[in-house]
């Protein structure tokens, strides 16, 4: 039902399927409607004119009514087109279900059938059956059909197999069902759907590929008239009666265009991605929809982040992933931000730049002020030269994050002539000398390799590479360790920390992991649904953490000889960023809440060098 | 790389042997005795016996196959009795009028498949796309030899801007010029579907690869917009498209059967037409062979500069 809907909502489909279904009726009724004779010739009248009188869409070469023949012209080409296709999907399903279930040698030897018949174009295929059948509108559908057996064979034996193994099927099978029933009751019904589409999406191949073979004179042979063989009679006068092969054309061209818009429909409304906008193409950069930013505060920081919000709209629905954040860089400093899954740190850090994926990003408020200038209301171009220059990043996991089709070296050289008018060669030295830096050993060949060639520690320095190319100010990493096991772990961190220091630029370090942050921040802000909980000097916010999700965080962290000391998961999980609650969004989770928590806005309280979002912070008086 | 070209040859092998494997036996399936229809209904039974061992019909089958399988591989493919020529000759002369035409239309498919499909991609639920995805839904669902007809009223009946059919002008053409001016509306006509289908999928596969997370990347890096379009997701994209594009070209192959037909074009597609209408077989095997051994070659081309393309695929 949900299907039906998704279908018509799309009115391209509605459309097509309306068309299909009058065609259809039509076609139906033919006997019932009060037409001429289709056969009865009268050549009196021949090749008369559409719209003349006594024959709307005029005659043909024999005087016959052509709205007649065509429609039942469109009933025979219909019935041809779904005989061909029940008969593809039944073999094709059959031959599918079959060599899915039982795999092995039958597997085998099916597919590797198959294949060959798919080594054919596929109408040459037809042809040769028809050569050996010979001329006629049975043969022509008995070849359509066979040459689509493969493609059915191909599509449910990929779904069989990926539910041959499922549990229900092993339950059945312990159960002591025969194959041929498991087959009947367990994986049919399954495939069933799977078997529609690939109809629907066909049907308007067979009708096509047999209204040709009539065309060629191979199919339906007169008297008895499809659609094809009225267009190649109708080619014959093409010059004097051109209405004769205009009128079987559309008629061929309508039904095909609405079946596979409405084959289209059902498709698009089957296929999960689509429904959740998973498809829809990132803009160059984040929209921002702001009502007006917040006024500059006077600082000399770096970066200055002002009440930054990020929400994915998703539908009717609104996902707030970061709800307000500010917070400030000085230069040369390092700020971590730490956070479970889910905390908005990310989304965070990829909102500086425009980077979120839009749509269904949008920056609903907030500034972001580099040296003072507004990197949210920057143009195309001034964004694009901030990107990789001033300010750069170092992904997570850059297997996915590195292009899978160019050398290391290349990609480096790309980011570097992005901001630099460097000649080739000196860019790639250049890229060279950086790999050296960040201590890849035999720099010079690495270079020249893809990054699925390199080992997962040795990708992650060369992203770190990437981010320094351009000598940025400001070095955003995304988790950059989490993908490494831990000795690896420690040398980026420790590499991370020397370039730092040496080149004196500012790094925003996002993590999950207080022990990382303690090794390496000045500061840190921990973030919790979306919003910034505490932040402060991170030897202060280790020693004597403020809010309890703080506490609680670094209670996770083991410590190293410290003993056995029992790790402290935290109970219950973040709230969905669609549906905060009221009140401190930690409420829920928290041993300390109050009535009072579950009430109003709470607000960063600033003191000295620290904040804290909690009316009753640790360590205050009750 | 050159060991992977010796790999993708050696299994060429065994699918052009099961190619030959089907043609044949499609063609052993012809119901009726060769011999008493070469022969007529008066024949003696001896005579059709004679006949029959002369021709070898009374030899098992596989021996049958495997002397036909050497006969073919010595380049010879019998004589069509319609024309009285060796089947070989007349095939490869109508294939070389074939391969001019699908591969015209196989470039322009390619070149327009790629070019809307990234246009689209790039603007997409834009007006620009909106109105090409429908225009390229009409091209996929419009019959090539309709379309045929209807360009040849329009640019050859109506407007006298090009000839209807044939490959060459009867007096007075013969270069290449000739030759560009009909082939126009043939390999357009042919190359409609095919561009369709390149479209869409090179639509959906731009979209598919521009939320991967490299993408992402080269933004970061601060690469333009466009780099990041056709250096990028397209690159990337290029990888699954070059296997369709491969398909396509037994598309182009087949569907050259009804625009020959339509166009007159000379070409093996229309001997094949023809040759089923007088029933001569031979010739409709010899077509059918090197129509799909060329096709399998194709694809291994195809399949060639995807691995080019695609570091990946080599190991």
């Amino acid at each position: 039902m949900v299907t039906l809907k998704l279908i018509l909502r799309n009115r391209l489909a509605a459309f097509g399927g309306i068309v299909l279904l009058a065609v259809c009726c039509v076609a139906l009724l033919a006997p019932l409607l009060p037409l001429a004779d289709p056969d009865i010739t009268d050549p009196v009248n021949r090749l008369k004119r559409p719209f003349s009188e006594g024959a709307l869409l005029g005659t043909d070469h024999l005087g016959r009514d052509l709205l007649s023949r065509l429609i039942w012209g469109t009933r025979l080409s219909l019935a041809v087109g779904i005989a061909a296709a029940l008969i593809a999907a039944f073999i094709g399903s059959a031959i599918g279900i079959v060599a899915g279930f039982y795999g092995g040698r039958i597997d085998d030897l099916t597919m590797r059938g198959i294949d060959m018949l798919m080594a054919f174009p596929y109408i040459l295929l037809a042809l040769a059956i028809v050569a050996v059948l010979g001329p006629g509108l049975l043969n022509a559908l008995y070849a359509v059909a066979v040459v689509n057996i493969p493609f059915f064979a191909r599509n449910i034996r990929g779904v069989t197999v990926s539910i041959a193994h499922r549990e229900f099927v092993d339950a059945a099978r312990l159960s002591g069902m025969g194959r041929p029933r498991i087959i009947w009751s367990e994986i049919l019904p399954n495939v069933l759907p799977v078997i529609v589409i690939a109809m629907s999406t066909t049907i308007g191949w067979m009708i096509l590929e047999t209204a040709g073979l009539s065309f060629l004179g191979l199919g339906s042979q007169p008297p008895q008239a499809d659609l094809g063989s009225m267009l190649g009679e109708g080619r014959k006068l093409l010059i004097n009666a051109p209405h004769a092969s205009i009128v079987p054309g559309v008629m061929i061209f309508v039904i095909v265009m609405s079946v596979n818009l409405l084959g289209d429909g059902v498709r698009d409304a089957l296929d999960p991605r689509l429904r959740a906008g998973a498809l829809s193409r990132p803009a160059a950069a984040t929209r921002v929809e702001r009502p007006s930013p917040p006024t500059a505060g006077k600082t000399d920081a770096l970066l200055q982040v002002a009440d930054l919000q990020t929400e994915f709209q998703v539908g009717p629905r609104t996902y707030k992933a970061v709800g307000g954040v500010d917070f400030e860089v000085a230069p040369g400093e390092c700020l971590g931000l730490i956070g479970e899954s889910g905390s908005g740190k990310s989304v965070t850090a990829l909102s500086l730049l425009g980077l979120v994926a839009s749509p269904p990003g949008v920056i609903a408020g907030g500034a972001v002020r580099l040296d003072g200038e507004d990197t949210l209301s920057m143009n195309g171009e001034a964004l694009r030269r901030v990107r990789g220059g001033r300010v750069a990043y170092v992904f997570q996991d850059p297997l996915a994050t590195l292009h899978p089709l160019y050398r290391v070296g290349d990609q480096m050289v790309e980011a570097i002539r992005s901001h630099r008018p460097l000649p080739r060669q000196e860019a790639w030295n250049h890229s060279v000398a950086l790999l050296e830096k960040v201590r890849i050993p035999n720099a010079a060949a690495r270079a020249k390799a893809y990054p699925h060639e390199l080992s997962g520690g040795m990708r992650q320095r060369v992203g770190i590479a990437l981010a320094l190319v351009n000598d940025p100010d400001l070095v955003i990493a995304d988790e950059p360790t989490t993908a490494l096991d831990v000795t690896v772990q420690a040398q980026v961190l420790a590499l991370l920390d020397e370039l730092r220091r040496e080149r004196n630029m500012a790094l925003i370090f996002i993590t999950h992991d207080f022990g990382v942050v303690a090794q390496l921040c000045d500061r840190v802000a921990v973030m919790y649904a979306g919003r910034i909980v505490e932040t402060g000097p991170t030897e202060d916010v280790l020693a004597a953490p403020r809010h309890p999700y703080t506490r609680r965080l670094i209670a996770c962290v083991p410590e190293l000889g410290g003993g056995r000391r029992a790790l402290a998961a935290i109970p219950g999980l973040p709230p969905p960023v669609d549906a905060l609650p009221d009140g401190c969004a930690f409420a829920p989770r928290c041993d300390k809440a109050r009535d009072a928590c579950r009430q109003g806005d709470v607000l960063l309280q600033a003191g000295g060098t620290r904040a804290v979002r909690c009316l009753y912070p640790e360590g205050a008086a009750p | 790389m050159l060991s992977y070209l010796i790999k993708r040859l050696i299994a060429l092998v065994p699918v052009l042997l099961g190619l030959t494997v089907i043609v044949f036996a499609i063609m052993a399936l012809i119901p009726g005795d060769p011999a008493t229809a070469i022969l007529g209904s008066f024949a003696t039974p001896e005579n059709v016996e004679k006949l029959n061992r002369d021709l070898g019909l009374d030899k098992p089958q596989i021996q049958q196959y495997l002397i036909w399988l050497g006969n073919l591989l010595q380049g010879d493919l019998g004589r069509s009795y319609s024309l009285n020529r060796p089947v070989l000759d007349e095939v490869l002369e109508r294939f070389s009028a074939t391969l001019i035409l699908a591969g015209a239309a196989l470039l322009l498919c390619t070149v327009w498949g790629l070019l809307i499909g990234i246009w689209t991609a790039a603007r997409q639920y834009g007006w620009t796309d909106k109105i090409l995805t429908f225009v390229v839904l009409i091209g996929i669902s419009v019959p090539s030899f309709w379309l045929g007809l209807l360009l040849i009223l329009l640019f050859a009946v109506q407007l006298r801007w090009l000839p209807a059919s044939g490959m060459f002008a009867i007096y007075g053409g013969g270069d290449l010029p000739d030759l560009l001016r009909h082939l126009i509306l043939p390999a357009l006509t042919l190359s409609v579907v095919a561009t369709g289908v390149i479209a869409r999928l090179t639509r959906s596969a731009m979209l598919e690869v521009l939320r991967q997370d490299f993408i992402r990347t080269a933004r970061a890096k601060g690469v333009s917009e466009t780099r990041v379009l056709y250096g990028h997701a397209f690159k990337a994209a290029l990888v699954s498209i070059i296997p369709v594009i491969g398909v396509q070209a037994g598309f182009v192959l087949g569907g050259a059967v009804y625009i020959e037909t339509v166009f007159q074009w000379p070409g093996v597609g229309r001997m094949l037409v023809q040759a089923i209408s007088t029933r001569d077989i031979l010739l409709v095997q010899g077509g059918v062979i090197v129509v799909a051994a060329s096709y399998v070659l194709f694809n291994l081309l195809a399949d060639l500069s995807q691995s080019w393309l695609d570091p990946r695929v080599k190991a």
